[in-house]
């Protein structure tokens, strides 16, 4: 694995992968990857957290594995199963046999099936590995992520405990939802990723949407931070102003104004209450 | 660096943000890896390991603020020395001068975005107009007020602005995002100035404790700041979405509901007819009808607005949430919300048009329970949790406690928030005493964490089908 010397190499290596890390994230992915710790990433929908896991497998090379959280996930889902009907299968082929042997044999390693956890602990190189939405589980199986966090290894009865053949760079996100436990926070970096500058969206824009001028660029990064300034529902987020950014490109529109903003909205605004508010906003007398 | 760190990890656990020992340790642990005179560096470093919820952010910015402000260089001090006689001994006529060319200088350098020009002229108007006197515990806040009023920081972007008489409506909006952005980089960096020099004078704990930041959950509501009343109300959505998802947890452990035979003897096929294992029914949720009563005259608004904010964004918890304001009349504000219509909006049609003054305009409990009564006697059935809000200060009018007796005889329940703190009730022109035994629960609500474990204790209580509801802060 490429070892980074200083938070700035690693703002460099994401920027080549496409991603355009500020000083914050770069700090902190730095500081994961010295100090050996997960990253909470948490922050609104759309701002790249996802993409964050996804950048940083590039750049490392490693394969991302990830493991996308819902109400509702067990360990059968996250962390391994035993494959029942090949045991079975087994088991009626061998009847007649020793059972210690056949039990023996059951239980181990080909009848073993790897869920995400499972298999980013076992893989011979290091991985990625990406828990998405982790607020999305329950408490109690947020329990069963915490041996992994803490000391990359996982316990299963029948196979004893498996430590991590090669440290995976660990990264959670969470929309926040709900509270996390303080046991799963005491185990991680955390790393609030808000909207992003004026400055840093223009770049943002331009790395992400081919062909589109600066001009046009620095306009819609303006409107959008005008927008983010005004109480409203739900704020256009990053992967929305970059929607917009391709919409106005393929409409072929060249300058950003009050028309066209207000014909355009429903790309950044989710709500028509919101929508409703920012064309009286922007049509209205200043 | 270590006691230093030890202190500040101190100061944030005096602000309130929890930092555990290991969280502490990883702090150590980071410092190894941070060029010490790189402060944003160290200042995310240190957030990414001692500060885990984003809401907290502000507070340790500014405990950091202090306790990691560059010193100032020897040279500089001295420098700063002559500054200050000659403003103090001049007179105001050297100062109005400077004033004159570093006004003129400061707009230059925000037109043309000089950051670096910014950072001096910063430096050279707290040297001359925060007149900061050492030793005098004083927060930072009333110098850095000093220093942009003397500046006009308030005409500052329509200053800027005259110079773009030309451009229109949203090219006009940007532009003026922009010099806002900008000015207000300025004012963090008079900030900063100024808190450099505080704790170059008195030391890094007195002024911690002089700046320091409160948790949104813990700011006092009958008392916050516009600017803080506008961040709280933008944490009351993601409030009520967790407080719902946390009810929603809660209620999953509570007693199963009743057996289940059609689905036990359907499961028994798989044990040959032995019946092994019993299903039982979802429970059926109780949920609340809430009555809510505000009182939203002058001093207890915001906190009427924040309560009827958090129970109609946690509607889906309740089976049905009717609104009253008042201050000495009473009318139903129910209809004013709706799902999509913006809260302020609904705020402001509140106070233009419901019909809450009946007399004088000030407040008149008595008076407002029996207009309810006459009124709106069928809003209360008993199934109704009553929500009365307010200080109970009658203005020496009769409290008519019958009344408010009677409408709690029809109720489940009665409910009393006083956003005031318990040692003033009662006193003055309070008539807590009288309405006290008359409710089910008497509260002080002050902030939003009380307010969010009131919510969360009423809505259990009726889950589990009792009327005492029991709030812990």
């Amino acid at each position: 694995m490429t070892e980074f010397s200083s938070p700035g190499e690693v703002a460099d290596a994401l920027k080549s992968a496409d991603y355009l890390p500020d000083d914050r994230i770069s700090q902190v992915v730095f500081l994961a990857e010295r100090l050996d710790k997960p990253v909470l990433v948490e922050g609104p929908a759309g701002v790249g957290k996802t993409e964050l896991a996804k950048a940083l497998a590039e750049i490392h090379g490693r394969r991302l594995i990830r493991l996308q959280c819902y109400e509702g996930l067990d360990e059968s889902k996250a962390l391994y199963e035993w494959n029942y009907r090949k045991q079975l299968l087994r088991l009626q082929a061998d009847e007649g046999a020793d059972w210690s042997t056949v039990e023996d044999d059951i239980f181990s390693e080909g009848f073993l099936l790897e869920r995400p956890l499972l298999e980013a602990l076992r893989s011979p190189e290091p991985v990625v590995l990406l828990i998405d939405e982790v607020d999305r589980v329950e408490i109690e199986t947020e329990a069963l992520l915490l041996e992994v966090l803490a000391d990359f290894q996982a316990s299963i009865p029948e196979l004893g405990t498996v430590v991590a053949i090669s440290r995976p760079l660990v990264i959670l996100t969470s929309n926040n939802t709900r509270d996390l436990s303080d046991a799963l926070k005491r185990r991680c970096l955390f790393l609030h990723i808000g909207y992003p500058d004026v400055t840093r969206e223009r770049e943002i824009l331009l790395t992400r949407v081919p062909g589109l001028p600066e001009q046009l660029a620095h306009q819609i990064a303006g409107v959008v931070r005008h927008i983010r300034s005004q109480p409203l529902r739900k704020s256009p987020s990053v992967s929305e102003s970059i929607d917009w950014a391709r919409t106005l490109l393929a409409l072929g529109i060249e300058e950003v104004d009050e028309g066209v903003t207000t014909d355009t909205l429903h790309v950044l605004l989710k709500y028509q209450a919101d929508i409703d508010k920012m064309a009286a906003e922007l049509s209205g007398p200043r | 660096m270590i006691s230093i760190l030890t202190g500040f990890v101190t100061e944030l656990r005096a602000v309130g943000i929890p930092v555990s020992m290991v969280e502490a340790i990883d702090a150590a642990g980071a410092i190894e890896y941070v060029p010490l005179a790189d402060r944003q560096a160290l200042r995310h470093s240190l957030a990414a390991c001692l500060v885990k919820n984003a809401h907290h952010m502000e507070a340790f910015d500014a405990a950091f603020d202090v306790f990691f402000s560059p010193q100032p260089p020897l040279v500089e001090a001295a420098d700063e020395g002559a500054e200050e006689s000659e403003g103090a001994g001049g007179g105001s006529g050297v100062g109005d001068v400077h004033l004159e060319s570093l006004i003129a200088g400061l707009m230059g350098a925000l037109a043309a975005a000089d950051y670096a020009t910014l950072q001096v002229i910063a430096r050279q108007a707290v040297g001359l107009f925060a007149g900061i006197q050492p030793g005098r515990p004083v927060g930072g806040r009333y110098y850095v007020y000093r220093v942009l009023s003397r500046l006009g920081a308030d005409t500052l972007p329509d200053r800027l602005m005259e110079g773009h008489d030309d451009a229109s409506g949203l090219e006009r909006t940007l532009l003026t995002d922009e010099y806002r952005a900008r000015i207000a980089r300025f004012e963090a960096m008079v900030e900063d100035e100024i808190r450099r020099r505080l704790v170059a004078d008195r030391g890094r704990e007195a002024v911690a404790k002089t700046t320091r930041r409160q948790l949104l959950e813990d700011i006092d509501l009958a008392h916050a700041p516009r600017a803080e009343i506008a961040r709280m109300e933008r944490v009351i959505q993601p409030l009520a979405r967790k407080l719902a998802a946390r009810l929603a947890h809660r209620r999953r452990h509570l007693r199963k509901g009743r057996l289940d035979i059609r689905k036990t003897v359907r499961h028994s096929l798989s044990t040959g007819g032995l019946l092994a294992d019993p299903q039982f029914k979802a429970p059926r949720v109780a949920k609340p009808d809430i009555v809510l009563l505000c009182d939203i005259s002058g001093s207890v608004a915001t906190f009427a607005h924040f309560t009827m904010q958090l129970m109609y964004a946690m509607s889906s918890q309740f089976s049905r949430v009717r609104a009253f304001a008042f201050i000495d009349g009473v009318d139903e504000v129910t209809g004013y919300f709706a799902p999509g219509v913006d809260f302020h909006d609904s705020i402001e049609r509140i106070s233009r048009e419901a019909a809450v003054v009946h007399f004088d305009g000030h407040s008149d409990y008595g008076n407002v329970f029996e207009q309810f009564i006459e009124r709106y006697a069928g809003a209360i059935t008993p199934r109704t949790s009553v929500i009365v809000t307010g200080d109970g200060r009658n203005n020496y009018r009769p409290a008519q406690r019958e009344l408010l007796a009677a409408i709690a005889r029809s109720a489940r329940a009665v409910y009393w928030l006083n956003p005031e703190p318990v040692r003033f009730w009662d006193t003055g022109d309070s008539v807590m005493r009288e309405y006290a035994p008359s409710c089910d629960g008497v509260f002080e609500v002050r902030t939003l964490r009380q307010l969010e474990a009131f919510v969360e204790e009423l809505a259990m209580a009726a889950a589990t089908h009792k009327t005492t509801v029991k709030v812990s802060f």
